[in-house]
């Protein structure tokens, strides 16, 4: 026992830093491939630039929500080597299942069945196309508020598989054997500045010219993302070109642009499986990204590192261990396991803090910028009150709850995160700094301190009713943690839904629209006023406040989640079918726990 | 008994009865009470958003005294909860008499007294603006002025005399009017105005198109070759409702017909009488501004590669010449222009980007949920730092 106690600093010191820098040593995806360079080049999409690796990442979520791809042979493709498969060598991704479909429906409708993964490769989809195109465009014509989850689905589908193309005729058309000869045919052609389309007579045959000119303004339109910027540090974001039309417009005194070509060395490279030709394509670029345009590709790279580190999945894992440790501490070893969970939890807050700066610092925003974001930053600002508990009264109860509101919030961040892209440019209205960080953020704690407040009492709960764990000092500790978060939850929630209101006044000419988003928002500070309220007039006691908090977490969950679902007024950010269930699942236990706070106990609470 | 020993007890009786009046008006049990009537009333006051649309929702729950409860197919309704109006007000009364009462001005309470003091403002503000506050749209094409804007969601039917070369005279009566008046007559117009029919939404179609309808009420103009079906009024926020009247004529010598008048009409219809020529012209209703505003350009712009919209700009030139003003301003996303007591907002755009729509709000109380906000930001702040040091100086004395 007392060899455990002096090793487990030791053992707690190398897991956590095992933790954090076992990825540096991994190695590169595909041996002898410099594909982690690859994934660093940034591309614009969706008007943000960002590096090919998170393009990969987000269009495999999209596609299969998963960041890698499970192979055959029981071995996993990362995403980018996926990516760089399906721009270069089609004909093998497209027998690679990608295509993710659980709905019976979409199933039984396209006539597929029998695979137990639910995946689907494209060759698969390819005979179903016209069914798929047939029931989107059906469904398209029906509002979107109003679509079955089958019309839903299958428009999902249908641009899922568009998607799919899109990436697939991004860097070269997807016939193409040799690009590189291609485009080197095609520079000729530019160098001696003939036209590129002559007036076409029926007698002649195409010459090649016209026929490279159609296949790159194919290239031009179906291309996902734009890959070539424009040489300079002052380039903006608007002059970066799509493949097609970087080689459509060169000009015969400046050739065709080094990126196009060192990116048609690059596929061609990968595609014939020349290693070398690959690696000094990718060199050759990367210097030339370094000499010509600045910044960018620095951030890029950081966007990079960000997505290998994951420091959200990082956190959330170790939240978990946080939990059993400090739920653990209550039974055996007190000071000792409480201690590890505090050290622990400060680690993982720590990861989970980098995360957020670094996206703040990639986003150039406030830490709040859709819901995705929210859900990171209600969990961050959970576990910030829950350390401070901790401090102040050490009994493992600011642990545990920390840890557990840190898992679930990353583990909602999660699934929002399967949408796509989670930091896309924010919509007119929204596109200012300013009440970004000043409304949203006192809305999102607001949230946090409530949800906190919340879980302290189903701790109080579950302790009190359960076990026999919860002593009378405890119990009234936790009661005076329930109440000084509640307080803190007033105070955010309340200030920022007046920030909020003014905003509205500031863009819209009013001050309240009793928007459901708005009013989810009132809900909150209006229940955490009736806590206060009770407790100050005496209308309510210890197990009384506990119950009353935990009506707080449905009150906020219904604010952050709830109003979403009705797809109505300005806030609704789409319709989320598939957390409704789990929503309504995760009220009900809510109403379990405040009935079994209202259980007369069987005995008084033990003194210490 | 003597008069004298019931009028005391009969005193007694009411000091008592207003004693605890005022107990329960000042009890923090009723707070609690109205604060969870709120809650309950905003809850469902969300849900029914879905059904009634968000401005109709506003009218039965949040701005009314009782939210009424119509059975399908009835006439008569009954209240069945208390709305918006009803509880702010008691809440308002609980406040003030709990401060009457309970509350000892001390330093202590410094905090809660700010508090409950933006709260105060806030529900007066709100109160305010839903009495006073006024919503219009402007909608104008590049290169187009305007001196007025018009509100979105009610009509009104203008009759204009167009004979004077100079100057138009126009009579304007308002949709509420139409729709339960019987005969309308005004000063300015030497004829009377019978409504023989109002449908406060409208669908229209061409008589051709739909053989089978019955003859129509209106007898001259339009009217004959159209047919308006009445429909619910709209629940969306993004489609309006479209007015359609059968209005009559009736001059001294007689009718002079029956016309069928619609905001969905877009030729004005007119008529001749006694030597003036009218233009009959069912609109949204107008507020002329006493200034103008000219759109000089409008810009929709987009986050490269996208259609995400990035920004939404209008720039006009605001003319007054009573102030002498005559310049450009820029009106985009967050940034209105503040101009004699009006809001311009940039709120929407149509025609392919050629036509800019700003949001005019002319709110006299806007100011106050500023102050309510600075108010309850430092009260609670106050508060609760002051629990807080309280609560670390118990911990480590």
């Amino acid at each position: 026992m007392k060899l455990w106690k002096k090793l487990m600093p030791w053992l707690v010191a190398a897991f956590c830093l095992y933790f954090l820098i076992a990825f540096f040593f991994e190695g590169e995806p595909k041996p002898g491939y410099a594909l982690r360079e690859f994934g660093r080049f940034p591309v614009l999409l969706n008007g943000r630039i960002k590096p090919l690796d998170t393009v990969a990442r987000t269009s495999l979520l999209i596609l299969c929500g998963k960041q890698s791809l499970r192979v055959d042979d029981g071995k996993s493709l990362s995403a980018i080597e996926w990516l760089i498969e399906l721009m270069t060598r089609p004909e093998l991704a497209d027998d690679r299942k990608v295509f993710k479909i659980t709905n019976p429906d979409t199933l039984g409708a396209l006539g597929l069945q029998g695979e137990e993964s639910k995946n689907y490769s494209f060759s698969q989809l390819v005979p179903h196309a016209q069914d798929v195109e047939r029931q989107a465009e059906l469904a398209s014509n029906v509002e979107e508020q109003l679509r079955t989850p089958f019309q839903r689905d299958v428009v999902k589908l249908y641009e899922r598989a568009t998607l799919y193309f899109r990436l697939k005729n991004s860097l070269e058309v997807a016939d193409t054997d040799d690009f590189q000869a291609e485009v080197d045919a095609y520079a000729k052609t530019v160098s001696l500045g003939l036209p590129l389309i002559k007036p076409a007579r029926n007698s002649e045959p195409a010459d090649a010219g016209s026929e490279a000119a159609q296949r790159f303004s194919f290239l031009a339109q179906s291309a996902y993302f734009f890959p070539i910027p424009p040489a300079g540090p002052s380039g903006k974001p608007e002059q970066w070109k799509k493949m097609g039309d970087s080689l459509l417009t060169a000009k015969k005194d400046t050739g065709i642009p080094k990126p196009a070509l060192a990116y048609a060395a690059m596929a061609t490279g990968y595609r014939k499986g020349d290693a070398a030709a690959f690696n000094s394509a990718v060199n050759e670029y990367r210097a030339w990204l370094q000499e010509h345009v600045g910044k960018i590709p620095r951030t890029a790279r950081l966007e990079a590192f960000f997505n290998a580190f994951a420091p959200f999945y990082k956190s959330m894992t170790l939240y978990v261990l946080v939990f059993i440790l400090a739920c653990g501490s209550w039974l055996v070893w007190p000071t000792t396991l409480g201690r590890y969970a505090f050290y622990l939890l400060i680690f993982s807050f720590a990861i989970h803090t980098i995360g957020l700066l670094l996206r703040i610092y990639l986003e150039g925003r406030p830490p709040v910028t859709n819901l995705y974001s929210s859900a990171v930053f209600i969990g961050w600002g959970a576990v910030l009150l829950g350390i401070l508990l901790e401090r102040f009264y050490h009994n493992g109860i600011g642990s545990a709850t920390a840890s557990i509101l840190g898992f679930l919030t990353l583990l909602i961040a999660h699934h929002l995160s399967l949408d796509g892209d989670t930091m896309e440019m924010m919509r007119a209205v929204l596109d200012t700094n300013g009440w970004l960080a000043t409304h949203v953020v006192c809305i999102t704690l607001g949230y946090a301190s409530t949800y906190l407040a919340g879980f302290l009492a189903l701790i109080y709960i579950v302790r009190s009713v359960f076990t026999s764990s919860l002593d009378n000092e405890t119990a009234t500790s936790l009661s005076r943690m329930v109440y000084g978060i509640v307080c803190f939850a007033t105070l955010f929630s309340f200030v920022g839904t007046i920030l909020g209101g003014i905003w509205a006044d500031q863009s819209w000419g009013r001050f309240w629209g009793w928007d459901p988003k708005e009013n989810g928002a009132l809900l909150i500070v209006l229940w955490n006023a009736i806590i206060l309220h009770a407790r100050w007039g005496g209308l309510v006691r210890q197990r009384g406040l506990m119950a009353m908090a935990v009506f707080g977490n449905i009150v906020t969950s219904w604010s952050w989640f709830g109003v979403n679902m009705l797809g109505i007024g300005l806030h609704s950010y789409g319709f989320m079918d598939k957390a409704f269930p789990w929503l309504i699942a995760f009220m009900m236990t809510q109403v379990v726990m405040m009935a079994l706070a209202a259980l007369p106990l069987k005995r008084p609470l033990p003194g210490k | 008994m003597p008069p004298v020993g019931t009028s005391r007890l009969l005193n007694n009786i009411m000091v008592r009865y207003l004693i605890a009046c005022g107990r329960v008006l000042s009890s923090l049990r009723l707070t609690v009470l109205l604060l969870g009537l709120g809650m309950v009333l905003i809850f469902f006051g969300t849900l029914d958003q879905v059904h009634l649309g968000i401005h109709a929702a506003q009218a039965k729950y949040f701005r009314s005294l009782f939210v009424l409860w119509q059975p399908v197919g009835a006439d008569w309704s009954i209240p069945i909860f208390p709305g918006g109006y009803l509880i702010g007000t008691l809440l308002f009364l609980n406040l003030v008499a709990a401060h009457g009462t309970r509350f000892k001005p001390a330093p202590k309470k410094i905090g809660i007294f700010t508090i409950h003091a933006g709260v105060v403002v806030l529900l007066l503000g709100e109160l305010l603006t839903g009495l006073f506050a006024k919503e219009s749209m402007m909608r104008m094409d590049i290169g187009s002025a305007q001196t007025y804007s018009e509100a979105p969601r009610e009509t009104e039917l203008a009759i204009i005399d167009t004979s004077s070369k100079d100057d138009d005279l126009v009579v304007a009566i308002p949709e509420s009017l139409l729709a339960h008046a019987n005969v309308i007559q005004h000063p300015a117009l030497p004829f009377a105005l019978k409504i023989v029919k109002f449908m406060a939404n409208a669908a229209l179609a061409m008589r051709s198109q739909a053989s089978d309808a019955s003859p129509s009420l209106a007898t001259t103009g339009i009217g004959p070759n159209v047919v308006a079906t009445e429909i619910p009024r709209t629940v969306k926020q993004d489609e309006r409702d479209l007015t359609a009247v059968f209005v009559q004529i009736n001059t001294v010598q007689g009718a002079l017909g029956t016309w069928l008048v619609s905001n969905a009409l877009g030729v004005p219809q007119s008529f001749s009488y006694d030597g003036h020529t009218y233009e009959l012209r069912m609109r949204q209703k107008r507020y002329y501004k006493p200034f103008t505003i000219k759109l000089l350009d409008f810009r929709h712009d987009i986050y490269p590669g996208t259609d995400i919209p990035k920004n939404f700009s209008s720039r006009i030139r605001l003319i007054d010449s009573r102030q002498k003003e005559d310049r450009d301003v820029l009106i985009y996303m967050n940034s209105p222009l503040r101009y004699s007591g009006y809001t311009f907002y940039q709120a929407g755009f149509d025609n392919n980007d050629k036509t800019s729509i700003l949001q005019v709000v002319k709110n006299p109380t806007f100011i106050l949920p500023y102050i309510a906000c600075g108010l309850v930001g430092a009260g609670l702040l106050t508060q609760f730092s002051m629990h807080l040091v309280g609560f670390l100086r118990r911990r480590r004395p």
